[in-house]
């Protein structure tokens, strides 16, 4: 028996110890472009256990929808994925088209952000449903009608029955993102990835889709990736988060951790002014910093928020910072300089305000 | 759907109508008066009036179009002028080959340029998809008469594949038939399938970007079913859309594709009624042409509806 990681950290470096259900280490994905090369993700590792909720933060472009794409080869063609991805000790990166398959739908399934346009136009919400559980359960046309009766009662849909005959334009995006949910969970899923499944949704209907998330979770024990921005939602329903910016994991933490003691600058910028706002259950945009994610054609040997920090100084525009055990908190960040902590003998940059960048000379 | 249907049919009714009348002015508005035609180099005036007698052309305009439409509604089309033939055997002798060629043509077209179209978006960049583009562009570029004198010199005269010209109707002897049919179908349906082939590459390309495929790859799903399934049922309908604007240019490449295979179809009827200036059968040609594309237009329309249930259920579309 192996006792839960105490430092997170450490475990999951070190590696070992019992191996958890998705075990991603050094993920790197790149996309041939017209206008050349473009690094995406860079060096991603992270592990998601089984009933466990954990949550990838980042701006926008930041590399989150290409990582979970990522974990069950759902790029595009131009992409280069290297790394590994075990799922239950198998390894994916590399797996024939077959296997992929294979798992994807019925280990690993994925909510998308847009419901709108996420399901078939042409095709009934049964119809779509039944569709994943005839090919990989097996079932029967009518075996397979049944069971999506019951899952749309699980997601929280009133009438299934009447629902499965109807088309998506019919379903509000609410409806449909239930829709989705249904589909995604059809199988029992060992890893939920789900994408911004609540940013084209009215805060009203978030609650519910969060609530159905948390109780798959509860109810199914599977893995749940939750990608978003909205650090509200990660304060919400998260164990765990994962920062990322501009394709690397800069932040990795348990999530009243995070909110208390953020060590990132970047982490500090997203959580706002104020590094202790845990989250009164309110709703926490992420706030702007300044500046803009790059686009990267390859990774700098350097800290790439450095143009956008606030405590940048030469080291850091020059040599990547690892992700290691922060000093003085449980968790890791890849940060020669963490905020809120005063090695001696320094002046601690990034106690000021974050969003106040240094310009850069020239 | 009954309402959409419904008033969909309503819509065909009107049109048809409409058909009938700019049939019966046209004509009347051509130059040449047909009794005096009739009665030929005497031009006696007393034979002339007879004529305009017997066929009802001193009554007034208005009678006269009534007449018409009556009895064009119970099929009468009255007698050709030049052979006393009753112009609804001539229709129902040349309608059946006319008929067989543009369906044989369209089937040929839709298959190879749905084919084609889904193999250029998925082999994109790849030299399928290059082939396919070369193929669409000699397609469009090559008139029909030219392809069809070339298909005559090679694969009949050359090579004695097919049959050059004539025809033998299909209850005679199916095999004769297809075999006579083969060569022009494939000419005429050539021009269709490019543009079926083009507008389906497009717009598989785009299903093929859509959210929905990647939610169905997501699923599982083999790669086949996305592309087949999911992303050409949805490329299809605006295939369905572009083939419907296509079938007039179908129709009257038939014409075309008639006289140079030297098939008794409607293209001869009309060619040869015009020059005798035969006007009940001009009238009777032109009027079944306009009633079968009011009719294949609802079909197209029928089929859109089915393949797109956000119109079938919101049951207006213009
Ligand atoms: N198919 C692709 N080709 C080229 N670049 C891509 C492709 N897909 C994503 N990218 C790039 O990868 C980066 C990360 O994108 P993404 O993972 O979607 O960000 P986000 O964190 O908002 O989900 C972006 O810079 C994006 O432009
Ligand atoms: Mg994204």
């Amino acid at each position: 028996m192996s006792a839960p990681a105490t430092g997170a950290a450490a475990d999951l470096l070190s590696g070992d110890a019992e191996e958890p259900l998705l075990r991603v280490r050094d993920l790197t994905v790149g996309f041939r472009t017209e206008d050349g090369p473009v690094s995406a993700v860079d060096h991603v590792s992270f592990d998601a256990r089984a009933g466990e909720l954990l949550a990838v933060v980042g701006e926008s472009g930041c590399g989150k929808s290409v990582a979970a794409m990522a974990l069950s080869g759902l790029l595009a063609r131009n992409a280069t994925v290297s790394g590994s991805v075990r799922l239950g000790g198998r390894e994916l990166v590399g797996a024939s088209p077959d296997q992929l398959r294979a798992v994807r739908g019925k280990e690993i399934a994925y909510i998308f952000q847009e419901p709108m346009t996420s399901l078939n136009p042409v095709f009934t919400v049964g119809r779509q449903v039944a569709e994943v559980l005839r090919v990989h359960e097996g079932m029967s046309r009518t075996q397979a009608l049944d069971r999506a009766v019951e899952l749309l009662d699980l997601v929280g849909i009133p009438h299934p029955r009447e629902r499965l005959r109807q088309y998506p334009h019919q379903l509000s995006g609410g409806l449909r993102q239930r829709v989705m949910i249904a589909m995604a969970v059809a199988c029992d899923p060992r890893v939920l990835v789900a994408d911004e499944p609540t940013t084209a949704l009215d805060v009203t209907v978030q609650a519910g889709i969060l609530d159905v998330l948390r109780d798959l979770r509860d109810r199914l024990g599977a893995a749940i990736v939750l990608i978003t921005h909205d650090l509200g939602v990660v304060a919400d329903v998260a164990d765990r988060v994962m920062v990322m910016y501009a394709g690397r994991v800069v932040e990795r933490s348990e999530v009243d951790e995070l909110f208390a003691r953020p060590r990132h600058h970047y982490t500090v910028g997203l959580l706002g002014a104020v590094p202790s706002a845990r989250v009164s259950g309110g709703e926490q945009r992420l706030r702007e910093i300044p500046g803009l994610v790059p686009t990267l054609e390859q990774q700098p040997d350097a800290c790439t928020f450095a143009a956008r920090c606030p405590a940048a100084d030469e080291r850091c525009r020059s040599q990547e910072p690892p992700l290691a055990p922060a000093p003085q908190s449980s968790h890791e960040v890849a940060c020669w300089h963490p905020a809120g902590t005063r090695p001696p003998g320094d002046r601690a940059p990034g106690d000021r305000a974050p969003g106040v960048a240094r310009e850069e000379s020239g | 759907m009954g309402r959409y249907l419904l008033s969909r049919l309503g819509q065909s009714l009107v049109t048809l109508l409409l058909a009938t009348v700019v049939v019966f002015a046209g004509v009347r508005a051509l130059p040449g008066d047909p009794a005096r035609a009739l009665a030929g180099e005497e031009n006696n005036p007393a034979q002339v009036a007879a004529i305009r007698a017997k066929y009802g052309l001193d009554d007034a305009v208005w009678v006269q179009y009534w007449r018409y439409l009556t009895h064009s509604l119970t099929g009468d089309f009255g007698t050709s002028v030049r052979t006393n033939i009753p112009v609804r055997s001539l229709l129902a002798g040349a309608l059946p080959v006319t008929m067989e060629l543009s369906l044989l043509a369209l089937t040929v077209a839709a298959l190879i340029g749905v084919l084609t179209g889904v193999l250029a978006a998925v082999r994109r960049g790849r030299p399928a998809e290059w082939l396919a583009n070369g193929f669409a562009l000699l397609g469009l570029s090559v008139p029909n008469f030219w392809l069809g004198l070339m298909a005559i010199l090679w694969l009949s005269v050359a090579w004695s594949i097919f049959p050059a010209s004539g025809h033998v109707p299909f209850l005679e002897d199916p095999a004769a038939n297809l075999a006579h049919m083969a060569l022009p179908a494939l000419v005429l349906g050539t021009g269709l399938a490019a543009v079926i082939m083009r507008q389906t590459r497009s717009s598989m390309l785009d299903a093929l970007s859509t959210d929905y495929v990647r939610t169905a790859r997501a699923k599982g799903l083999r790669e086949r079913t996305v592309v087949g399934i999911h992303a050409l049922r949805n490329s299809l309908i605006v295939v369905v859309t572009i083939v419907g604007l296509q079938l007039g240019a179908l129709i009257s490449g038939a014409v075309v594709t008639e006289r140079i295979f030297a098939l008794p179809g409607f293209g001869k009827l009309t060619v040869d009624s015009v020059f005798q200036r035969d006007y009940p059968v001009i009238q009777g040609v032109v009027l079944v042409t306009a009633t079968a594309y009011i009719v294949i237009n609802l079909l197209v329309d029928l089929l859109y509806s089915l393949i797109d249930p956000r119109i079938r259920v919101r049951g207006d579309v213009a």
